[in-house]
């Protein structure tokens, strides 16, 4: 017993004064009209939260938050798990086109966001010189309210499908030849194989892998942060974006930090739920019966 | 292996942390005699060439001078100074001598108790500097910094592209001003480059114009009042709009940062835009972000914001602001005149000799040696007020509120009238 306590304390040291103490100090000042010196006195209940909650750039940080999963889910996993089964095919240069797709994942999120302004450079940037090529003008994707949320989900997907095709992938191959043999046997097509064997033995890593899709969307903000600062006019701002604005442009500390409140509990909240409804089957055993299961 | 190792570099870092905090605590005791032993802990934000040089030069001369003075310099680049000063300030432990603009950002740390008030440590010697320098330092009558930097924004413009648009006068008035953007737009030139990702370029605009309409008055009173729902106020957003509705900006504007590799200042250093609204730096950033590195050279001009028919505000008042150090409340004895120091005559004709600072001691103005650093110190010099820019001179939030408000009419989504009670809500919070 001692041991284990010995063996813990440093990281739970640690844990403590990083992850726990912060979430208590920030849900402490989200009750309080605070510029961040010296103490909060100013003692305003739940002001902050109705406030957040009827700012139309806050509400709006929802709206995109929502979209951009919504995105996620229906565009880019769906393209990932497809290049995932394409590449487990037998094909000359495989190895080389699953480095290639995993290589984005690699870079930082900072280094992506420079390297697609250049890109998306309204006056010379690569983008402008293809859709000149084609007859297009996407030159200022980044500077169009309209447009700019799905140029950031274009580039978080750029950035992300590789590592959700690594998963995939790896799921995959998790599958017993057996299976797949056994159902082309018994005259499944290839739809069928992949729909009626593949894709529920695959069920628990897309379930992870929509999980972690989810919790990154709700707390998007290097990305957002070096392509656009949030804007034109807070049109690609997401929640850790007007978080920042608050806290650190506009010395309300108290407000921001009911806004990283409420991001905090959109993702406790999510991530219980999906623990306790959809991933049971998966970690059952592991959490559920505390991994002493006979 | 590793595990272990990471665990036992983690228990180190615990270890050292917790050295840190015991010699963090031993420092905290002031040095209150000027002679004894003492460390100054500097922060500025020319973390550059020219100035970066030229700063630790007068370190090294301050400390060969007075053996029990160190000064440890920390240059960040001003980004990084501002979330860094931040988490410092919250904590309540400022460094010793630090970057400052004045203003509201000021206002706040003497309200928090966390600079020192220099009124009367730098009275024999304040008398030097020009007056409109140290207004924004000035809270209360009291001053709390010394500015080493002052400047002017105006309108910086492409001498050729002007010529080529049959633009031959500067335009003195806003109606002028309109017609020449007319007339540059209809010679294929892009009349004006504007950072619209960055919302502090597009600010100057309305502000300039509520200073050209109401006066430097109406400014003042507005941040006294906590209201900027006044005429005077809506009509310079309409005159904004009047220019916005010219689309005079360049193409994919509102995406541009300021000194990116496409942003205002490269698009003006490549001969892309005919003119800039900008502070006193705008040469330097024009020739550092443009693909020659040299800029435009003698074909860059500079004229005074012009104008507005019928308003209160003299063409002579400037908008502007500098750069200057305060002092941190736990500052060691020798701090006040390390600054003195760094502010002597020789020390400013140094750093004005650079091309990067426009000095505020009077008797430097001399070392200047661009032309186009000579014509904004000379407009400055002979300008009868000041102000300082509203996102540095209102307290942080209204000044934010500012710059969001004006970038949401540039870009259409606001009209003027909304815009003002946006900013008054906001003050009024505060």
């Amino acid at each position: 017993m001692s041991t284990i306590a010995v063996f813990l304390a440093p990281a739970l040291v640690l844990f403590l004064l990083l992850v726990v103490a912060p979430i208590l100090v920030a849900s402490y000042a989200s009750v309080f009209k605070w510029n961040g010196f010296g103490l909060p006195e100013n003692n305003v209940g739940l002001e902050n939260f109705t406030r957040a909650f009827g700012d139309p750039t806050f509400r709006g940080d929802l709206w995109r938050a929502f979209l951009l999963i919504a995105l996620s889910l229906v565009i880019q996993l769906p393209v990932s798990l497809g290049l995932a089964m394409l590449l487990n095919q037998k094909l000359s240069g495989r190895r080389a086109y699953r480095l290639l797709f995993f290589a984005p994942y690699v870079l930082s999120e900072v280094t992506t966001g420079v390297l697609f302004t250049l890109v998306f450079s309204p006056s010379r940037g690569l983008g402008e010189g293809l859709a000149r090529w084609l007859g297009a003008d996407a030159g200022a994707i980044f500077a169009d309210p309209d447009t700019v949320l799905f140029a950031l989900f274009l580039v978080i997907s750029w950035k992300y499908f590789g590592f959700h095709m690594v998963l995939y992938l790896a799921g995959r191959q998790g599958i017993p030849r057996e299976l797949t043999e056994a159902a082309a046997t018994d005259g499944a097509g290839t739809w069928q194989v992949f729909r009626h064997v593949t894709l529920p033995l695959l069920g628990p890593t897309i379930r992870i892998s929509i999980f972690l899709s989810v919790i990154g969307t709700i707390q998007l903000f290097d990305m957002v942060w070096v392509l656009t600062g949030g804007g034109p006019i807070h049109s690609s701002e997401t929640m850790a974006v007007t978080m920042y604005q608050y806290g650190f442009r506009r010395f309300e500390v108290g407000y921001a930090s009911a806004i990283s409140m409420v991001m905090f509990i959109l993702s406790l909240v999510f991530a219980l739920f999906y623990q306790r409804y959809v991933l049971r089957r998966d970690t059952e055993g592991a959490i559920t019966t505390r991994g002493v299961q006979g | 292996m590793t595990a272990h190792l990471s665990r036992r570099s983690l228990l180190g870092l615990a270890g050292a942390g917790a050295g840190a905090l015991l010699l963090g605590a031993c420092g905290d005791d002031k040095a209150d005699d000027p002679n004894a032993p003492q460390t100054i802990n500097w922060w500025h934000i020319q973390n550059t060439e020219p100035m970066l040089p030229v700063w630790a030069a007068m370190a090294k001369e301050y400390e060969a001078a007075h053996s029990n003075v160190k000064v440890t310099i920390q240059p960040l680049e001003n980004e990084a100074f501002k979330a860094k000063l931040t988490t410092a300030t919250q904590a309540g432990s400022p460094p010793d001598l630090f970057q400052s603009w004045g203003g509201g950002v000021l206002k706040q740390q003497v309200d928090a108790g966390l600079v020192k008030d220099l009124t009367d440590d730098v009275k024999p010697w304040i008398g030097n500097l020009l007056p409109a320098s140290v207004q924004p330092f000035t809270i209360d009558g009291k001053i709390y910094g010394v500015p080493f930097d002052i400047g002017m924004v105006g309108f910086w413009y492409n001498k050729d592209l002007f010529a080529k648009a049959g633009v031959t006068a500067a335009p003195k008035t806003w109606t002028e001003l309109l017609a020449a953007v007319g007339r540059i737009k209809a010679a294929g030139v892009v009349p004006i480059a504007l950072a619209g990702k960055e919302k502090w370029p597009g600010h100057y605009y309305w502000a300039y114009l509520a200073m050209r309409i109401g006066g430097l008055g109406a400014l003042q009173q507005a941040a006294k009042d906590h209201n900027f729902d006044t005429p005077d106020f809506v009509a310079a957003g309409q005159r904004l709009k009047e220019l916005v509705d010219l689309k005079p900006f360049q193409k994919g504007f509102l995406g541009a940062g300021y000194g990116t590799p496409d942003g205002q200042a490269a698009t003006m250093g490549n001969g892309g835009a005919a003119m800039e609204l900008m502070g006193q730096w705008a040469p330097s950033v024009q020739a550092s972000s443009s693909t020659s590195k040299k800029g435009l050279g003698d074909k860059l001009g500079f004229f005074p914001f012009p104008a507005v028919d019928g308003g209160k505000g003299s063409v002579a008042e400037a908008f502007g602001g500098g750069n200057g150090f305060t002092v941190g409340k736990n500052a060691p004895a020798a701090t006040v005149d390390f600054l003195k120091a760094l502010l002597e005559v020789g020390n400013q004709r140094k750093a004005a000799a650079t091309g990067a600072v426009l000095p505020t001691v009077k008797e430097a103005v001399d070392a200047i040696k661009d032309p186009n650093n000579k014509t904004v110190a000379e407009t400055l010099a002979s300008a009868t007020g000041f102000q300082l820019y509203l996102d540095q001179a209102y307290p942080p939030a209204v000044g934010q509120q500012v710059n969001d408000s004006v970038a949401e009419l540039i870009a259409g989504s606001k009209t003027p009238e909304q815009i003002v009670k946006d900013i008054t809500t906001v003050a009024k919070s505060q």
